[in-house]
């Protein structure tokens, strides 16, 4: 690994490169022509490179700058490139050339009014313009054009914003002939809260209580990623003994939303036990978390410079004999519900989103993974305890439901192994360490895998010191995109399957 | 058989609610504890830690409504004015009553007999979430699990507001949820109850003050039973709503 742009030969120069969770000077960071820009963007991104992030930042002057994050996870590196945004606010768009960038283009029209000029589909990605009262106007005669499919025996299913169950709003629109989906379109923002607004003008504990919330299930991912970021730009490293509980509070995490997906599953196909179990066993995870921090959530627990609370001697025997419990169970239940032929004929075959378009789509994560996209941040990008530990990232490659399902058992068991060899050798000393105030006109990109995949976290400072950007990028945000290819040419009675195999969060995407 | 054999393994799961001993870990964070005579005059340490405003001094106060159950307020005041108990009954019929001034809170209770005799024995309710971030919706989902089994209680979450004797909402309500909200709750038939679940339904929680969200459940639908957290832990939703049904007093 290497920050030095010289050698960064592997990804079209001039972009500088970075590790995850590097602070580097704006003033560091070339700022190239529209033109230059777009080509190196479209070069890296078709040499195994992903878009991780592409935001607006303020220039260091006048005007404002478009920022690429570029993920090179074979290399192990990350690449950022700017370029001046054009007076009249409109570019040549990416999307027509590169799928994974369709989201990034509609955000930067819609909170920025840029307009990416091509984007063949530049509708709202989360504001609602009717539900608004005409303060987001709507661009175009209808605000909301939604995809369909029109001829003889067409016909459309319209489902949300809420839903049957106990989860979050999100409207899905079914073009379907007959039994067959021909697509889905998911139209998201229901849920925004303005979160990224919120905490920019808001004072240091509330940002943290936001970043905790920006999708609940991943409190831990999110609160350490923005701590992450914080400590970048203050110049400052966590002790030893925060960087190993926030591994262990991160794979707890992964443990008992992998676990509960699990249930969630059998429960989608109608297999009880196994709904009860699992559903049973989250609970167990989520109590380890309780036990650490107060929060079965893991709120509380990271803060900027470390850790708040530590996992006294006294009662790790008692912790690993709970964990070795619920590992034993994971084994057994895992056992019976992947052996039984209802689920297996029901998992098998559903849902499947190819390499290719997986590749395409620039999905992160267990849905990335399972269909052979070989990207972990935990290994590709390691930062805090995960530098020291050898991770080899599930595996599968038949794309749909049953490999997904897999992934998240085969993580599951990876992370109890983690968990118990951490808590084992856990260090003393101190949980954390003061914070500087941040470096003026500083950029830091952070990068987390969180349970669903990679979140990013993009933090920049003014003159001051002061944050003046904060971008996150949940991982749900690739791949709500995956959900909806996964549907083509299957039934709406997959609709729940799928999309419990996905498990995406809305909040995460509408923020 | 070995599907039967791992039944057997997994044995009876259920907790002994509200009769046994409900014992939560020592840093689980409840019901916290005031005593204002450990203040300083002009200390503003803790409310200045708050993340929501949630604290008042002089005289101190804090609104469980707001409150995240973070460590911030205990953790900052050296004099011990704030501190953490592990006590999950945090419920409450008012919104005044989630307002702490000392060691004392008075809980929900029950609903009067009409209601009572309407949705005593079968309570159904439509669980909408509006802007929520998936905490509160999935510690509401536990508890129909084997370990909280609400169903033993007659209380059930439904798939239609139709279908509903109330709504339960999560999450600050987003501008773009207001409507379905509203819907949802004009879609239930009367009478019919309100609860709010979680600090961003009862006050917009870490999203108050966003111009995009309507700071939690607006006055027009009134609420019925306040459950504070953030998310509120399963064992408190099922204190709660067993003191509305009288249940628990």
């Amino acid at each position: 690994m290497n920050s030095d742009a010289s050698t960064a030969s592997t990804m079209t120069p001039p972009l500088r490169t970075a590790r995850n969770g590097e602070a580097l000077s704006l003033a560091d960071v070339p700022l190239m022509t529209m033109d230059n820009f777009r080509r190196a963007v479209l070069n890296a991104c078709s040499a195994e490179v992903r878009l991780a992030a592409l935001t607006v930042l303020p220039g260091l002057e006048a005007g404002r700058i478009l920022l690429a994050v570029l993920a090179d996870d074979r290399r192990r590196l990350l690449g950022l490139l700017c370029a001046a945004v054009p007076l009249d606010n409109r570019y040549p768009a990416l999307t027509p050339d590169l799928v994974q960038a369709q989201g990034f283009e509609r955000e930067i029209l819609e909170e920025h009014g840029i307009l990416p000029e091509g984007h063949p589909w530049p509708k709202p990605l989360r504001r609602h313009s009717d539900l608004e009262g005409g303060s987001h106007a709507p661009r175009g005669p209808d605000p909301y054009p939604f995809f369909r499919v029109e001829g003889p025996g067409i016909h459309e299913v319209a489902v949300g914003p809420v839903h049957a169950g106990i989860i979050e709003p999100g409207h899905f629109r079914f073009q379907c002939h007959g039994e067959t989906v021909l697509h889905p379109e998911i139209q998201l923002g229901y849920q925004h809260r303005g979160a990224e607004a919120l905490l920019l003008r808001s004072q240091p504990a509330r940002r943290l209580a936001i970043a905790e919330t920006i999708a609940g299930d991943t409190s831990v991912g999110h609160a350490l990623a923005y701590s992450m970021a914080l400590e970048a730009l203050a110049g400052a490293a966590p002790p030893r003994q925060a960087e190993v509980l926030r591994g262990i509070a991160l794979e707890l995490e992964r443990l008992a939303n992998h676990v509960g997906d699990l249930g969630a599953l059998c429960n989608d196909v109608g297999y009880l036990p196994g709904a009860s179990w699992f559903g049973r066993l989250r609970g167990e995870f989520l109590n380890l978390s309780l036990e650490i921090c107060g929060s079965r959530f893991g709120r509380g627990l990271v803060i900027p410079g470390g850790v708040r609370f530590d996992l006294p001697s006294a009662v790790r025997d008692s912790f690993l004999v709970r964990l070795n419990a619920a590992d034993v169970d994971l084994l057994h239940i895992a056992d019976v519900v992947f052996q039984t032929p209802a689920v297996v004929s029901r998992f098998e075959g559903t849902g499947v989103v190819t390499a290719a378009l997986a590749e395409t789509l620039g999905l992160v994560g267990v849905a990335a993974r399972a269909s052979g996209c070989d990207r972990d941040v935990r290994r590709d990008h390691p930062v805090g305890i995960f530098r020291q530990t050898s991770i080899e990232p599930a595996a599968a490659s038949s794309g749909g439901v049953m490999a997904r399902a897999q992934i998240r058992r085969r993580e599951a068991e990876f992370s109890i192994a983690f968990v118990r060899e951490q808590v084992a050798a856990l260090p003393d000393g101190a949980r954390s360490v003061a914070l500087a105030g941040a470096r003026p006109h500083a950029l830091a990109v952070v990068l987390v895998e969180g349970w669903r995949g990679e979140i990013v976290h993009v933090a920049a400072t003014d003159d001051m010191g002061r944050l003046v950007t904060y971008k996150v990028v949940d991982p749900s945000f690739h791949n709500w995109l995956g959900l909806a290819m996964a549907m083509r040419g299957g039934q709406i009675s997959d609709f729940p399957l799928c999309n419990k195999s996905f498990n995406l969060s809305y909040a995460g995407h509408d923020l | 058989m070995r599907r039967l054999w791992e039944r057997l393994r997994q044995g009876y799961r259920t907790i002994d609610f509200p009769e046994g001993h409900t014992d939560l870990p020592p840093r689980f964070r409840g019901r916290p504890v005031l005593d204002p005579s450990r203040c300083h005059a002009g200390c503003r340490l803790c409310a200045d830690a708050c993340p929501t405003a949630a604290i008042k001094t002089e005289p101190l106060r804090l609104d469980l409504g707001a409150c995240l159950f973070c460590p911030a307020c205990s953790e900052t005041c050296g004099e011990g004015a704030i501190t953490s108990t592990n006590d999950f009954r945090l419920a409450a019929r008012t919104r005044r009553d989630l307002v702490l001034s000392g060691s004392e809170m008075r809980l929900a209770s029950a609903l009067d007999r009409k209601l009572l005799k309407i949705f005593g024995r079968s309570l159904k309710l439509r669980q909408v979430s509006a802007g929520g971030c998936n905490a509160c919706e999935a510690d509401l989902n536990v508890t129909g699990t084997v370990v909280f089994d609400i169903g033993r209680f007659g209380i059930q979450f439904v798939a239609s507001p139709r279908h509903a004797d109330g709504i339960v909402a999560t999450g600050p309500v987003t501008t773009n949820m207001a409507l379905a909200l509203r819907e949802t709750y004009a879609a239930v038939a009367e009478p019919k109850l309100v609860i709010a679940s979680g600090a961003c339904a009862i006050s917009g929680g870490p999203f108050a003050g966003s111009p995009l969200c309507a700071g939690g459940i607006p006055a027009d639908i009134p609420v019925d039973l306040y459950l504070p957290g953030c998310p509120p832990h399963p064992v408190s939703i099922l204190d709660g709503l067993l003191r509305l049904l009288g249940r628990i007093e």
